[in-house]
């Protein structure tokens, strides 16, 4: 096992040596629009793969981060950190809202009456008027990082966007290894086994929504920055779907599935871009084979297959998710 | 002023009929297959499409619609029962849900790449045009006509499940399909014709909309979203629930569109918000 770890750590390495790199190697604008989305569907992942609760409306929190953050940059010319502080305790709050009543409701309930708040989010970003309805917020400026070094060049900005990747990142690689992330997976394993033992499931569902929804909510400011506007499309469902398939692409309940998934969509939208709407069709393609056939994800399978030829021993496959 | 609110609750109780008719052949997917049909949506605007084809193509009308539509939507319900949704089932029903969102994007792809985003218009077939004047208003006949026919569906729908031998075994089949299969009663083959029949309500009510709303490849995007929201107010333990929740909310809806227009998009919503405060299970429900 001291070489699998070892080799974790070099992995670790060579992941940031390689985000560092990026902005050089690939477009920096497509760069960070994988770092925000890869940051959006890790937050989601962290209630997915390792509470168990689907939720189907954290294009709420993103949006919510996204507008608030234009708002606050654009119409009260706060400065940029103040303005992406104010869009994720926007989506914290609103988390704390929504999450508060769904976890009333259990297993599929869930799903739904999250993806039900997060169409009532929708049609009040539409008829705000701050907002600009079907426009989106448009002209958001990037301001200056702490003030003095201005983000108008691509490359300070990535190097922006990474700094804050890299914190969440490890804030919720952090959790998911904490006690706290053990009684979330102990939740999603056996609910009502966690209840016995005395903890507070209701309270520890809770606060991972918020935890998530937050985190969801910085992805959406940083996107808001990169991008310089907030659209619908940011709050539409379609965005909520988009998650859900990254984090089962990649892997749902691995720390890098979630990341990885987010790559190959964000690639995948960026070169079928001009093919309309058979890039919808290919999306739900790539759902229904997800679902059918490879539910562990490329990182869950990677990781099985590491683990087999590590220990030499066939270890029973699962169908759903394992700690990582 | 009345003939204001009444036009609107007329409205209200139309677009309740739809809900009331999704919503119903959501709770029988789920009674007995547990799995949550995200494509009801995109297969009620599949009914519509097949009913608009069905007179453009081939010059069947309305009557003709109104059979085949749901029939032909119902067997690509059962293909999709029978060679994706049955390898789901003894895992988590989050699955379903994602298989059928998948299925969701696929259909409105497609139908979005032939026919684009404008609408298209299917006419109100010559003995229901026309229209009553009530005294305090106007009433559209083909609009008297769907919510006659829903209540009638829905009403029929209740009576199979609830009176009947073919209902019980379905209700036994919600209960306990394990059990089911051991008194000898093909539960697989009852797994295929329940999700092609809740299908082909889904379709029914596309057909039923094609005349009153424009036929377009969205048309069903948004209004799966309200039927779960109705789903999670009535709560899926009883089929009247549904039924009565799906019209009720209809009517809760056309009321706001007269008292304040704004709030008519969000106000499903706010219920449900209010119900998970006061009632989590549902009006109707039972934790399952």
């Amino acid at each position: 096992m001291t070489r699998l770890r070892s080799l974790e750590t070099w992995g670790w390495v060579a992941l940031v040596a390689i985000g560092l790199a990026a902005p050089f190697v690939v477009y920096p604008v497509f760069a960070m629009n994988v770092l925000c989305l890869a940051l959006f569907a890790s937050a989601f992942n962290l209630l997915l793969g390792y509470t168990g609760l689907l939720s189907f409306g954290h294009a709420a929190f993103l949006g919510a981060g996204a507008y608030v953050t234009g708002y606050a940059a654009k119409f009260l010319g706060l400065p940029t950190e103040l303005a992406v502080a104010t869009g994720t305790a926007t989506a914290a709050a609103l988390g704390a809202i929504i999450g508060s009543l769904a976890i009333r409701r259990s297993g599929i309930y869930f799903a739904m009456i999250t993806l039900g708040f997060a169409q009532l989010v929708f049609f009040l970003v539409v008829q705000m008027g701050w907002t600009g309805g079907e426009d989106g917020l448009q002209g958001i400026p990037r301001g200056k990082a702490l003030g003095v070094i201005p983000l108008s060049s691509q490359y300070t900005m990535y190097y922006f966007v990474f700094g804050a990747f890299l914190g969440a990142f490890w804030l919720i690689r952090r959790t998911i290894h904490s006690p706290f992330g053990h009684v979330l997976r102990a939740v999603r394993e056996n609910e009502p086994r966690a209840l016995s033992l005395g903890y507070d499931v209701d309270r520890y569902k809770l606060v991972a929504f918020v935890l998530s929804a937050t985190l969801a909510g910085l992805a959406g400011s940083l996107k808001a920055l990169v991008l310089q506007f907030a659209s619908l499309s940011d709050v539409h469902w379609h965005r909520s779907g988009e998650v859900v398939l990254m984090t089962l692409l990649g892997g749902m309940g691995t720390v890098v599935g979630p990341s990885v998934g987010a790559l190959l969509v964000v690639a995948l939208e960026n070169y079928l871009a001009d093919m309309g709407s058979w890039v919808t069709v290919i999306t739900g393609g790539v759902f229904v084979v997800c679902v059918l056939a490879f539910r562990r994800g490329i990182v869950g399978e990677v990781r099985a297959l590491v683990a087999r030829s590590f220990t030499g021993v066939k270890k029973p496959s699962s169908s759903t998710t394992s700690s990582g | 002023m009345i003939q204001a609110l009444s036009g609107q609750l007329l409205v209200g109780l139309i677009n309740g009929s739809f809900y009331a008719l999704l919503s119903l052949g959501l709770a029988i997917i789920f009674g007995l297959l547990n799995v949550v049909n995200f494509a009801h949506g995109a297969l009620y605007m599949m009914g519509a499409f097949a009913a608009w084809m069905l007179t453009n193509y081939l010059g069947i009308g309305y009557w003709w619609a109104l059979l085949l539509a749901p029939a032909a939507v119902g067997l690509v319900g059962v293909v999709v029962e029978r060679t994706m949704l049955r390898r789901l089932y003894g895992l988590d029903n989050l699955y379903g849900l994602l298989l059928t969102f998948g299925l969701t994007l696929i259909a409105e792809g497609i139908f979005h790449h032939l026919y684009g985003n404008s609408g298209n218009s299917y006419p109100v077939p010559e003995q229901l045009q026309g229209g009553v004047d009530l005294g305090f208003m106007f009433m559209p006949i083909y609009r008297g006509w769907v919510v006659v026919v829903s209540v009638f569906v829905c009403t029929l729908s209740w009576f199979v499940i609830e009176q009947t031998k073919l209902g019980a075994y379905l209700r036994a089949g919600t209960e306990n399909p394990r059990l089911l299969q051991a008194f000898g009663v093909n539960v697989p083959l009852m797994f295929t014709i329940t999700y092609g029949f809740g299908v082909a309500l889904a379709a029914f009510a596309g057909v039923m909309a094609a005349p009153v709303y424009q036929v377009t490849p969205l048309m069903g995007s948004n209004l799966v979203i309200v039927v779960f929201a109705v789903v999670v107010i009535g709560g899926m333990g009883s089929i009247a629930g549904a039924i009565v929740t799906g019209l009720g909310l209809g009517l809760v809806e056309g009321l706001t569109k007269f008292l304040y227009p704004q709030a008519s998009a969000v106000v499903i919503f706010v219920v449900m918000a209010l119900v998970l405060l006061i009632r989590p299970a549902g009006l109707f429900g039972r934790e399952r």
